[in-house]
């Protein structure tokens, strides 16, 4: 049988959504209370990490696989270098230069509201996806290699 | 100031057991009770960012993946520890300790940050215009995306780069060749 018990496959079928829900409240709150993108990412890993423990490999492949969280991985990092990029060719600026904020949202009091700070929520999502999908494959990886040493030739053809 | 004590001493027994016993999963649970003792610490000191960072890492990264790679039957280790290494950690720890006592001594006290001291340091600047310029109420965030983005970039690109390395290796195309390569 593959994964854990019943209690456990359960028990993380529920709290698998709420672990999901608040990586991604990190991530998207991270200008404004503590955390940011690589906690939320991590928190968003792990919720697929449970998963992988509680019901075996094969289920998470099929909710997210390998190609989908690599291409995850790399949106993320495209994502952060583009939004980078803009702030470098819009305007006079520099690199990094957080331009949002300092064309549209400087005279507007925006403090301590969701939509704010310009560039920082982007690059958090950005971030978040990056380290999300990265420490899945990671995981993912490593429990591949492992199975892989223990029982020659069954679990190869997985990946 | 005794709750940082009573960690400590946590944070020592729990790390005392994490070298000195044997089963490799219990070994790996009390490295994670040094982080949660950690994580506690910093909350403690006012730094909820590297509090849920650290809790994050060193709690769910490091148990969970163990515990997903490792999977169920795990090691018992058994054997005693090499002599030349023991000497060699022994002398670094101790170097660490001489030079810790060392600059310890010239921090300011307990509660006043290290850039009261320093009449133009860049904290200043970024604790006093941070909000106005950047507008992220978090001023954590605020530094590691807007005035110091580089670090980020530089620190996504390393992970970036490990992650393409460790699939790349951990391919079963690429350990099928050369298995067929071996014969």
């Amino acid at each position: 049988m593959k994964g854990m018990t019943i209690i456990v496959k359960t028990i993380s079928s529920w709290v698998k959504l709420l672990i999901f829900l608040f990586g991604i409240y990190i991530v998207l709150f991270g200008h404004l209370t503590p955390g940011g993108g690589f906690a939320g990412g991590v928190i968003i890993a792990s919720s697929y990490v449970l998963l992988m423990l509680a019901f075996g490999r094969e289920f998470v492949e099929k909710n997210l696989s390998l190609t989908a969280s690599s291409r995850l991985d790399c949106v993320g990092a495209l994502m952060f270098v583009a939004i980078a990029l803009v702030g470098m060719f819009y305007g006079a600026a520099s690199f990094f230069w957080n331009f949002i904020h300092q064309q549209y949202l400087a005279d507007r009091a925006t403090e301590f509201k969701l939509v704010s700070a310009g560039i920082i929520p982007l690059c958090n999502i950005a971030i978040g996806l990056k380290v999300g999908a990265s420490l899945f494959l990671v995981i993912f990886a490593l429990s591949v290699f492992c199975n892989d040493f223990r029982c020659k030739g069954s679990a190869r053809e997985l990946m | 100031m005794v709750i940082f004590y009573v960690l400590l001493v946590f944070m020592l027994i729990a790390a005392i057991i994490a070298v000195e016993t044997d089963d490799l999963l219990s070994s790996v649970i009390c490295v994670g009770a040094v982080g949660v003792g950690g994580s506690i610490m910093f909350l403690f000191l006012r730094a909820p960012d590297i509090a849920i960072t650290q809790i994050v890492v060193e709690v769910l990264g490091l148990i969970i993946l163990i515990r997903a790679t490792i999977a169920r039957d795990l090691t018992f280790i058994s054997g005693d520890r090499e002599f030349f290494g023991l000497v060699v950690s022994i002398v670094i720890m101790l170097v660490i300790f001489l030079a810790g006592v060392r600059v310890l001594g010239n921090l300011p006290p307990f509660g006043t940050p290290v850039f009261s001291q320093v009449p133009d340091a860049a904290s200043r600047t970024y604790i006093a215009e941070g909000l106005q310029k950047t507008g992220a109420a978090n001023i954590v965030a605020a530094i590691i995306l807007d005035y110091r983005g580089y670090d980020t970039l530089g620190e996504a690109t390393v992970l970036f780069t490990s992650i393409i390395g460790a699939t790349v290796m951990l391919r079963s195309k690429c350990r099928k060749s050369l298995e067929d390569r071996n014969g």
